[in-house]
């Protein structure tokens, strides 16, 4: 079983077409990794899926960085 | 069949316009889910589609009640799957002259006719993006373009269609998802039934082909809308109108 931050990262990259290893804990999805909004949307939808959780739309703006998308899920996985 | 395995959502499709919108994207093979504000009006949209042969079913929708529209969409896709296109086509009219016109006469056009086209199409985003494909024609109205005396909010909610197709088109184009409206000109159906005859006569005055159109003509634009046809066409309005309003 892949930890948290492994499985966020891989859904990063593959969501915003970038390799994996340019995936790093501090990248930010628009400055480090060239995500428009559209993808930072859909990037969200992602996470919701891979978690089975459903992120409210207040919350997921706050998402911008791997770091805060691992802390989301973090505090929120059942 | 270019359809075939698409689940087609078609709003106000009991009657008129709809209706015809409902059976040509069944006979390219999508299933259609064709809505009413009543449950008699769902079930005579069920009939329609089983005696031509085609899958889906009729649904009472009152896009005016809090959470209809999301409620509805995610139905569908519990019982079909996600929506591929999706016929903003329900619509109303309370025309009056400005001076005369009510709050309630303005309301019920905004609520009804436009704001209901925001939610659905909000609503069905989701399934297309992750599908890279998807449809939402919104139906217009010559009215929005040209104006019409009696109709200040019909021809604003209409016109605002324009903008609103315009918009989203930009948006979600890199997704797949094409974006646009068909404006009816006037057409032979309950709503314009109610015109007077001597109005009919003046309108038919200003159609080049002398004459309302029918259902179908509107169906068929939305039909090739729908299909891989028009895959190049987005964020545009085709217009219907027999030649009454040249863009």
């Amino acid at each position: 079983m892949e930890n948290i931050e492994q499985r966020v990262k891989k859904i990063v990259a593959e969501q915003l077409g970038v390799p994996e290893t340019d995936v790093k804990i501090e990248s930010s999805f628009v400055n480090d990794l060239g995500a428009d909004s559209l993808d930072t949307v859909e990037l969200v939808m992602a996470l919701e899926e891979e978690f089975e959780c459903e992120i409210p739309d207040e919350e997921a703006e706050k998402i911008t960085t791997v770091q805060q998308a691992v802390d989301y899920v973090t505090a929120n996985l059942k | 069949m270019s359809l075939a395995g698409k689940i087609a959502l078609v709003t106000g499709a009991s009657r008129g316009i709809g209706q015809a919108i409902a059976l040509e994207l069944a006979s390219q093979g999508a299933t259609v889910i064709g809505t009413a504000t009543s449950d008699t009006g769902a079930d005579a949209i069920t009939a329609y589609l089983k005696a031509a042969g085609a899958q889906g079913a009729g649904m009472r929708l009152n896009v005016t009640e809090a959470g209809a529209c999301e409620a509805i969409i995610s139905a569908i896709e519990k019982e079909y799957g996600p929506v591929a296109i999706l016929v903003n086509n329900a619509g109303i009219t309370r025309d009056n002259l400005l001076m005369r016109m009510k709050d309630e006469e303005w309301d019920a056009i905004m609520d009804t006719n436009l704001k209901p086209v925001y939610q659905l199409s909000k609503a069905v985003m989701r399934g297309m993006m992750k599908a890279r494909w998807g449809r939402i024609i919104n139906i217009a109205s010559v009215v929005g373009a040209t104006g019409n005396a009696g109709q200040t909010n019909y021809s604003a909610a209409k016109a605002a269609l324009f903008g609103f197709t315009k918009s989203l088109a930009k948006e979600i184009g890199s997704r797949g998802v094409t974006v646009n409206a068909v404006a009816p000109g006037f057409i032979d159906t309950d709503m314009t039934k109610v015109l007077p005859e001597e109005q009919k006569a003046k309108l038919l005055e200003n159609i080049a082909l002398g004459r309302l159109g029918e259902p179908k003509e509107i169906a068929d634009a939305v039909g090739f809308l729908a299909s891989d046809r028009a895959s190049y066409i987005t964020g545009n309005t085709i217009h219907v109108n027999g030649g009454m309003f040249m863009n």
